[in-house]
């Protein structure tokens, strides 16, 4: 019992972390849920009780553990459709339908189903859907509001209404398309700062703030009516009592019909794999390294979309950029989610009136910004890196979504794949006659105990749920060798997913190795594009940059050796508290010593996802130390440092050091340890040195400082500071020993 | 328990270019396991075809081997079949084919219906050579089966007479035992019972281990390790990966025409041989 006990223990100590980032989750899951909806045309509101049905019931039903769910962006094409061919109530019904068929798929554990398709179709259905919500709200956005066929003519008439946006005859319009335009900046530029202070609110919520801000400016300091076009202000969002007495009645009269039951049906599709998706998206983030439990997600994300289907709201769903802003605020159990949907019953219930002075050009700048997101330019020179064909994938998914409808486009992608693969193969006899065959041969190796994983034939979209069972069964604190030696044919999407498993393996302690494939690059039979996975940067060609050039000058004044190209091999970097939840992205220009135990590099990583997902350069020392020491994370203590603390974070003190433990913010697990560390000596040196970031993982340490390229300068000092923090700590492993 | 050993091998013999290999190789193995041997030709006799294997057969007659030809006119499956009965022949060594430009073998239709209903042990041999190979590695299946003990006794007779170096009892854990992994709960719970049921196999291999007379098990690696995959498919995947020289598989069991639909157990492994084959009936 007393497991139990100590579960119940631990998840009171997280409780205020977690109330604090669902709230940060709500400030974004407002104006988002308020916009999809808005998006599909359905009432405001709907996107809304999505969020809060789903919170409630995901977080105390489902099986992962720091998603948040709420509307997805992904439904907002398939929803469109569904509410322009079945109206509002039949919609309705048909969310309830698929919410039936999600709960299915749980129970036929169909959480691998989002495998069976090729990543690039995918990716290409992904920007199909961005496009749609980008074509249709960019409109709105500058204050023209249009009904056209289709979307691809939304798209067609963007130029037209940038043209019209600044020959407005009413100011009202001219007002509105400026409030659009300086939302999309602000969503934007958002990114790009680091500023402490102006991150604390998520761009979403900035928008909302100020436009109602700007809108009680008109109506209290200036004593005029709000300047901006009443038609583009945020209409019916009633009141709690509203919402309650007002319930929609499902209506499942054309239920008998095709047309529902293809809503149904891409209602469904789209909703599981944009929820699997995040599902193994966010897996990666989470710091603690759990594994969902992605079935029984499916069966609660059914139940919250029936739920919330009867009470007039629309698909529930797993987001991706929602659950990562929760990560990276410190959410590490479902209350967060749960706490989200209280935090938006609290906002609905006190500020329903405030909300209509959102004007919609603002909140749709939004959308037009995840839109853009989905289909960015960078996307397709990712998978144009990955290989041609991949493009010819991604585009015909695309435009056959566009032009077609979803499901059509993603099964063009499907067949599209599969033809490639057979034209590259030059038949398909190794897939018919292999198809069937249980490829995938596992066993763990007496000696050492790593498992050994040898895959057979061929391995792609089409048969990868079976190597992905083996993957799954296999504890990932584990070694792991797996061999395509007798693979004859591996594609894009095993690849991708394979280093997907990698990452997750090395954060949790273990190791994954892919053998085999060397043969494949010499064999003409395998183009070099379906097995080269990740599409790094370009090439870092011969010519240095003017500060490539400085770091070489440098290095030899250290007696350093100096590397520009990236690093492959990231694992000196596991154990770092910092990197946990975020995702290396590069490693380079490295300078260090013969044994490699002092090291200076750039770094790129990002935090987050998708629209919430902010990339960061910095530079970066690594020591490895001789000794051991305790884990722990030293940073300068800020106002930050002191609100965390009230949410539950901990400063361990120091005796005797009032003075240091008021400036910098101590972190370890092991109190006891760390305070034995940390003598008088270390602390004054941290006391009379520049401030500088500094994390252990136990066996060596990581410095930094700011989140930005450091300039030679900065490298300088960063050395000489490191060089001295080293003969420090060699003092106190020595001391101690 | 009886020991089993073979006293009659027969093989089927075509004019094909593989002729003299295939002779070689049988009477290699007869003399190795102190048989005799029994040359099975589907057709008439001719003083041309009687002169062309006694000269093959030669060279091993002058070392001991009791060597005879049958000649049956018929239909080859039925005709082979009814001579490994009249011969009472208790191993039956069949060629497979190389499939064209590739590095993949196949067994011919009439070798796979020959093995599907002999009465014997039946080996199929991938690479049957003139010159005698070396057979290192002997991987033999460990199933939950009442043939198992009579497989893994015939593999080390086998092993022993082929002087191997290495046998491995591969036991297969299928899926369905280890239980469906979710999450963290059910990762843990079925790695503990997979831990749990390689325990519990290994020591029913170790009885079976017991048994087998100390002769055989002279100078010799003897190695178990469980696999998880498809029961009966695996295994040769197992000896493909570990560059086995012979895989001895228990006899399946009598085959429907379902089975030949949705192929399982031996059938996948006939499609494509990984090595010689051993299946001991």
């Amino acid at each position: 019992m007393s497991s139990k006990k100590n579960n119940i223990k631990v998840f009171f100590s997280a409780l205020p972390k977690n109330i604090f980032s669902g709230f940060v989750v709500s400030l974004i899951a407002l104006p988002l849920g308020l916009g999809l909806a808005m998006a599909s045309e359905a009432p405001p509101i709907s996107g809304i009780i999505a969020a809060v049905v789903g919170g409630l019931m995901v977080s105390i039903l489902g099986g992962s553990h720091v998603t948040i769910s709420g509307p997805g962006n992904g439904l907002v094409g398939v929803l469109l459709v569904a509410i322009s061919t079945l109206g509002i109530q039949g919609a309705y019904a048909a969310i309830i339908c698929s919410g039936a068929l999600l709960i299915l798929l749980g129970f036929l554990r169909m959480g691998k189903l989002a495998d069976f398709f090729p990543s690039s179709a995918i990716q290409g259905m992904l920007a199909a859907i961005g496009l749609i919500i980008l074509g249709k709200q960019f409109h709105i956005m500058l204050g023209n509001k249009l009904s056209l066929d289709g979307s691809v003519a939304y798209l067609l008439a963007i130029p037209e209404t940038i043209q019209g946006a600044f020959t407005y005859a009413d100011p009202g319009l001219t007002f509105a398309a400026v409030s659009g335009v300086l939302s999309l900046a602000i969503m934007v530029f958002y990114s790009k700062t680091r500023n402490q202070y102006l991150q604390l609110i998520p761009a979403p919520m900035w928008i909302v703030l100020l436009s109602i801000g700007f809108s009680y400016y008109y109506e209290l300091v200036l004593q005029q009516p709000n300047p901006i076009n009443a038609m583009y202000m945020i209409s019916g969002i009633p009141s709690a009592q509203q919402i309650v007495a007002e319930i929609p009645i499902p209506n499942f009269s054309a239920i008998g019909s095709f047309s529902f039951w293809t809503s149904v049906l891409a209602l469904t599709l789209i909703a599981s794999i944009e929820s699997l998706l995040s599902i193994k998206a966010v897996d990666k983030l989470d710091p603690q390294k759990r594994k969902s439990n992605v079935n029984r997600d499916l069966k609660a994300l059914g139940l919250a979309t029936i739920g919330s289907g009867f009470l007039g709201g629309l698909n529930v769903v797993t987001v991706i950029a929602r659950s990562s802003v929760n990560v990276n605020n410190g959410g590490s159990n479902r209350s967060a989610n749960f706490m989200h949907a209280l935090f938006l019953v609290i906002f609905i219930v006190l500020f329903s009136t405030q909300l209509t002075r959102i004007p919609l050009p603002a909140l749709m700048a939004i959308l037009v910004y995840t839109g853009y997101k989905l289909a960015s330019p960078n996307l397709v020179r990712t998978i144009f890196s990955v290989g041609k064909e991949q493009l010819l994938i991604f585009f015909t998914t695309l435009l056959v979504t566009l032009f077609v409808d979803l499901i059509t486009g993603i099964i063009a992608g499907v067949v599209i794949t599969f033809i490639i693969h057979v034209l590259i193969n030059k038949g398909a006899t190794v897939f018919f006659r292999n198809l069937l065959k249980p490829n995938v041969l596992m066993f763990q190796e007496k000696q050492s105990g790593n498992y050994y994983i040898s895959v057979k034939h061929f391995c792609s979209f089409l048969n990868f749920y079976k190597l992905k069972q083996k993957l799954e069964d296999v504890p990932q604190e584990k070694d792991v060798v797996l061999d395509f030696s007798m693979c004859q044919f591996v594609d894009h999407t095993v690849m991708e997913s394979i280093s997907g498993y990698q990452d997750v393996f090395a954060k949790r302690g273990g190791h994954f190795e892919v053998i085999g494939l060397d043969l494949h690059g010499t064999d003409s039979e395998h183009p070099f594009a379906l097995r080269k996975l990740i599409p790094g940067l370009k090439k870092r060609s011969g010519a240095l940059t003017k500060r490539q050039l400085a770091l070489q000058e440098i290095s030899k004044g250290f007696n350093l050796k100096y590397v520009p190209e990236k690093l492959e091999d990231l694992r000196f970097l596991d154990g770092f508290k910092h990197f946990s939840t975020k995702q290396i992205e590069q490693l380079y220009n490295r300078l260090f010593n013969s044994q490699d135990t002092f090291k200076l590099f750039d770094i790129k990583y990002s935090e987050g996802e998708f629209i919430a997902k902010e990339d960061v350069r910095t530079t970066m020392l690594h020591i490895k130390l001789e000794g051991a020491i305790p884990c722990f994370t030293l940073d300068q203590e800020g106002f930050f440092e002191k609100m965390s603390a009230l949410a539950g974070f901990k400063d361990i003190a120091i005796e005797k050091h009032a003075d240091f433990s008021n400036r910098f913010y101590l972190r370890g697990d092991d109190d006891l340890a760390i305070q034995n560390f940390f003598t008088d000596n270390l602390v004054l040196f941290f006391e009379s040195n520049p401030y500088y970031h500094v994390e252990s993982n136990g066996a060596s340490v990581l410095v930094y400082s700011k989140e930005r390229v450091a300039g030679v300068k900065e490298i300088k000092s960063l050395h000489d500071f490191g060089k001295r923090l080293q003969s420090e700590l060699l003092l106190c492993t020595q001391n101690k020993l | 328990m009886k020991q089993k050993k073979f006293n009659t091998v027969g093989t089927g013999v075509t004019f094909s270019p593989n002729l003299k290999a295939n002779i070689c190789q049988s009477a290699r193995l007869a003399l190795l396991f102190e048989a005799s041997l029994v040359l099975i030709h589907v057709g008439e006799k001719s003083l041309k075809k009687s002169a062309t294997f006694d000269a093959y057969l030669a060279p091993f007659l002058k070392q001991g081997l009791k060597a005879s030809v049958v000649f049956n006119p018929g239909k080859p499956v039925e005709s082979i079949l009814e001579s490994v009965k009249e011969n009472e022949v208790d191993l039956l060594i069949l060629g497979a084919l190389k499939r064209e430009n590739f590095l993949k073998y196949y067994i011919g239709s009439i070798a796979r219906k020959i093995t599907r209903k002999a009465s014997c042990s039946v080996m199929l041999l991938i690479n049957p050579s003139i010159e005698s190979l070396p057979c290192k590695h002997v991987v033999v299946n460990g199933l939950e089966d009442q043939k198992t003990p009579l497989t893994i006794s015939a593999a080390f007779f086998v092993a022993q007479a082929l002087s191997s170096e290495k046998i491995t009892i591969v036991e297969e854990v299928s899926n369905t035992e280890v239980g469906n992994v979710q999450d963290d709960k059910s990762l843990r719970k079925s790695t503990l019972l997979k831990e749990k049921i390689s325990r519990r196999e290994d020591s029913r291999i170790q009885k079976i281990l017991e048994d087998i007379p100390q002769k055989h098990k002279e100078n010799k690696l003897v190695a178990t390790q469980p696999i998880f995959g498809k029961r009966g498919y695996s295994i040769g995947h197992y000896a493909q990966v570990v560059r086995a020289d012979l895989l001895v598989m228990n006899a399946p069991k009598a085959s429907g025409f379902m089975d030949r639909l949705f192929p399982h157990d031996i059938e996948h492994i006939l499609t494509e041989l990984p090595t010689d084959i051993l299946i001991v009936q």
